[in-house]
């Protein structure tokens, strides 16, 4: 009778074995279906009689979903432990810098060089704004701009009129 | 309407060509717009839709700051109607002529001094502040 329980008992446990995939096999196919998605390449998986425990990052709260669907659909996976923490966002970019820009001696200096090769264009320094005034070509009045944007100064350009 | 809502094309415009450091900002009916744009050809394209949606960029309503992706070492293209870019001892006119380069040449850059003047180096070993309007990242 003793000997029964033993027989199946090693026939039950080989049968698990051969049926089911290894756990080192299991996070292997779980790791490369990962790995695959550039948003998830942060997750680590560790998988134990099946159970796949996942840790380490993910970007957002639909990423760490995600990646727990994939680990789920694989092969041999029972059940999936979600332990992924979402990264913290990027710092936000720094204010524009033209939103503090004095217009200085220095900065009207640079606004002047810009207009140096271009004729036919006065500026004048009106409390924070440079005010143009001339004609000139649509390709010079983009240069302009571009100059102006690029010194971080405020323009007004109701007095420049386009050249025929 | 709001100059957000003016320009939404042109933010837009700019995530989706993947400006880096893209910020937006309004400040007393000014929107600011600062970032690096990857390549000439996105910052012309950024320009071309500010024209359009300000005709002439008349309003004096945006100040877009971008500039262009370029490291130390790149090649830069002499873009003057047709004169030669004056390249200087100082980063200001002011400074004195120690080189030239011709319309359509093309340089190295060595530093972005600031938005306004970057320092170059020619072929011929010149080297010195150019105004940036009139270099256009290869």
């Amino acid at each position: 009778m003793t000997k029964l329980l033993v027989a199946i008992a090693i026939a039950a446990t080989i049968g698990f074995v051969s049926c089911s995939p290894k756990d080192a096999d299991v996070k292997t196919a779980v790791e490369t279906q990962l790995k695959a998605k550039p948003d998830m390449a942060g997750a680590l998986v560790e998988v134990k009689d099946g159970v796949a425990t996942l840790t380490g990052e993910c970007k957002d709260e639909s990423c760490k979903a995600d990646c727990e669907k994939i680990t789920q659909d694989v092969k041999g996976v029972k059940s999936v432990i979600n332990n992924l923490a979402i990264m913290a966002p990027p710092p936000p970019p720094p204010p524009p810098a033209s939103m503090t820009t004095m217009l200085d001696e220095a900065t009207q200096q640079k606004v002047k060089d810009g207009l140096k090769d271009i004729n036919g264009v006065t500026v004048e320094f009106v409390e924070d704004k440079a005010v143009l005034t001339g004609s000139v070509t649509k390709a010079n009045r983009m240069k302009i701009m571009q100059m102006l944007s690029a010194a971080k100064v405020k323009s007004d350009v109701s007095k420049l009129t386009n050249k025929k | 309407m709001a100059v957000q809502e003016k320009y939404a094309e042109l933010i837009q415009s700019a995530t989706t060509l993947g400006v880096a450091n893209l910020a937006v900002a309004e400040k007393e009916g000014v929107l600011h717009v600062s970032g690096t744009a990857n390549s000439t050809a996105d910052y012309d394209a950024l320009w071309a839709l500010y024209d359009k949606i300000d005709p002439s960029m008349a309003s004096g309503d945006l100040v877009m700051n971008i500039d262009i992706k370029a490291d130390a070492g790149a090649q830069l293209k002499v873009t003057t109607d047709s004169t030669n870019l004056n390249i200087r001892s100082t980063p200001t006119t002011e400074g004195a002529i120690v080189g030239k380069a011709a319309h359509g040449e093309v340089v190295t850059l060595v530093e972005k001094t600031d938005d306004s003047w970057w320092k170059v180096k020619t072929t011929d070993g010149e080297e010195g502040y150019a105004y940036a309007q009139y270099l256009s990242p290869l």
